[in-house]
């Protein structure tokens, strides 16, 4: 069930555009905030609220890198993988959070802190390696900078 | 030397405010169009000035404004689109001007808006740029309440809205056509053309999209005119350009500076050179799917025509440094691993040749490759180049390739026939999922 509050943000967005449908995105992005992610159920709520098909609206969801159909944990760190933080030596960051948190790309830790994923080009070339946890950018890493970053999420 | 795009950026410091945008001359431009120029001299004045696209194709603005149909029989709303996607891996520019000088780029919007009569406006960003965001907001705010925006714009008559919308990730959103598509809520699939956005764009109607830095160029050809945006370049393509570099110089970062500044001066001066230890192999002059230029390239004028003769683009303007540490094999691998991974799927050269290519260049760099592969990867630089393919993402993603082929051949037998990558283990780039 899609609450009063998300009800209420979807149709501000729906206002802005000639049909509901065209806010589904946006829609998308507002359940997200308040659960993390877009589970099944929510899915459905949207679709019916805006007047697609869930397998419509599927195909719009699962397109986007960003619009997660799986839960994520607390936090989720984004780790470019593209050419230039390539070329400067991003893998032994990814290596240090595989054996600091003892996931891989794709999972979430046991207690729900993180989940890691991969992630193209973050617009921040000229000082990578870089990542984002959440909302935060993290440029010229280190290995060494990583235990103190990753505790300031909890 | 002038640097009207990024003279009131300072780095570490915020934004100007919209008085301090105004003290500095900010919105003048604004001013200036609504009481003395119609939307045609507008754009015949940019027109003149031969501002050409900075997202990467180089097209004239002011020519692609006037396919735009004008007068009272026109369609409306009509509208116009900040192209801030910037999803080009290796390209940084846009970022600079965004969270740099917002009302920079709306006071461009406003112009470009009503240059072809447009009444609703939106800025497409990428998601990652967070400061940005927090900053355009701040900044439209103030531009409605100082009544540069919304309803009768400073008692013209002309009215227009502007609104940021951030999407949630895909390279294909860079496409005007797959924005546009973006935008209206479905899959950023690419439209087919013709009908041209300036003709059927959003929802239908007449639409603008043109790139953050052309737009913030705007203002200033108005203030200053069009002979004057000409003389900022050293070459025949007109105004300043927003150049970047990433990779192992020493001081990787983005600069403003004269329009065919040469490659050599970029990297030595600019750049500060190559690290101590490290040697220069080749770059990608503008961003992941431009063709690789190498040694004899470097005194070549960082311009879009003498990139274009040296088989290349200028693309973005922001550079990519292949060193002697790297192994262009892994290089090309990354790159075409990002290109497989953002085909929206739509055409089957593209959704089945990329991976393809993907999964060879994986088996090169990991010594399990044959010779018979490097011909694999030249019939694909053919098949998926222009005019095999729904949109230019596939020939895009062939331009680094074919030109790899072409300058580090030697590289890619080596692998083949050492059955090992040259280069360090560590260097093997693993996709990773």
């Amino acid at each position: 069930m899609l609450t009063t509050e998300e009800k209420h943000k979807i149709d501000h967005e729906i206002s802005l555009v000639p049909s509901p449908k065209n806010a589904c995105i946006e829609a998308l992005k507002i359940v997200q905030n308040s659960h993390g992610w877009v589970s099944d159920e929510s899915l459905k709520d949207v679709a019916d609220y805006v007047g697609m098909s869930p397998a419509e609206l599927d195909s719009v969801a699962t397109f986007y890198n960003l619009i997660f159909r799986r839960p994520v944990g607390r936090h989720v760190v984004l780790v470019c993988d593209s050419i230039s933080c390539w070329v400067m030596g991003y893998e032994g960051i990814r290596d240090r959070l595989y054996e600091k948190l003892n996931i891989k790309y794709g999972q979430t830790t046991e207690d729900g802190r993180f989940t890691l994923l991969p992630n193209c080009c973050l617009g921040t070339c000229d000082r990578a390696p870089a990542l984002m946890i959440d909302n935060d950018l993290y440029r010229d890493l280190t290995v060494e900078q990583l235990d103190e970053i990753l505790e300031k999420y909890t | 030397m002038e640097k009207p795009l990024t003279q009131h950026i300072v780095p570490g410091r915020a934004p100007l405010s919209l008085k301090e945008y105004e003290q500095v001359g900010g919105y003048q431009s604004v001013r200036k169009i609504l009481k003395e120029m119609a939307p045609a001299d507008v754009q015949n004045l940019v027109k003149a000035s031969d501002l050409r696209g900075r997202g990467g194709a180089g097209f004239n603005t002011g020519l692609k404004w006037s396919f735009v149909p004008m007068g009272p029989e026109a369609a409306k709303p009509k509208y116009l689109v900040a192209n801030a996607d910037e999803m080009e891996p290796g390209t940084f520019k846009d970022r600079v001007l965004l969270e740099g000088n917002p009302h920079q780029l709306i006071e461009g919007m406003i112009i470009a808006a009503y240059a072809i009569d447009a009444s609703i406006s939106y800025i497409f960003m990428r998601w990652a740029y967070k400061v940005a965001a927090r900053e355009i907001i701040k900044a439209l705010e103030e531009a409605y309440e100082a009544g540069y925006l919304g309803e009768n714009i400073l008692g013209s008559g002309f009215s227009l809205d502007m609104h940021l919308h951030t999407g949630v990730g895909r390279y294909m959103c860079g496409e005007e056509t797959a924005l546009l598509n973006a935008l209206e809520g479905k899959r950023a699939n690419p439209r087919a053309k013709p009908p041209f956005p300036q003709v059927s764009g959003l929802f239908g109607k007449p639409t603008i999209v043109n790139n953050v830095e052309t737009l913030c160029c705007l203002p200033h050809i108005i203030n200053n005119g069009a002979e004057w945006f000409k003389g900022l370049s050293k070459t025949g393509d007109a105004g300043t350009k927003l150049y970047g570099i990433s990779g192992r110089v020493k001081t990787p970062g983005c600069w403003e500076l004269p329009m065919g500044t040469t490659i050599r001066e970029l990297i030595e001066e600019h750049g500060g050179g190559m690290q101590d230890g490290y040697l220069f192999k080749g770059l990608l002059p503008g961003g992941a799917s431009t063709d690789f230029l190498v040694e004899e390239h470097l005194d070549l004028p960082m311009d879009y025509t003498a990139i274009q003769a040296a088989g290349s683009r200028m693309g973005t303007g922001t550079m990519i440094i292949l060193d002697d540490h790297t192994c262009p094999v892994g290089f090309v691998h990354n790159l075409q691993h990002f290109f497989a991974q953002e085909s929206c799927g739509f055409c089957t050269p593209c959704r089945e040749g990329l991976p393809w290519v993907e999964k060879i260049l994986l088996a090169i760099d990991r010594g399990e490759g044959k010779p018979e592969h490097l011909l694999t990867l030249d019939f694909h630089t053919k098949y998926l180049g222009p005019g095999n393919t729904f949109c230019a993402l596939a020939p895009g993603a062939m331009e680094p390739l074919q030109s790899a082929l072409k300058y580090f051949r030697e590289d890619f037998e080596r692998h083949i026939h050492e059955h090992h990558c040259p280069w360090s283990k560590a260097k093997v780039w693993q996709p990773s999922i």
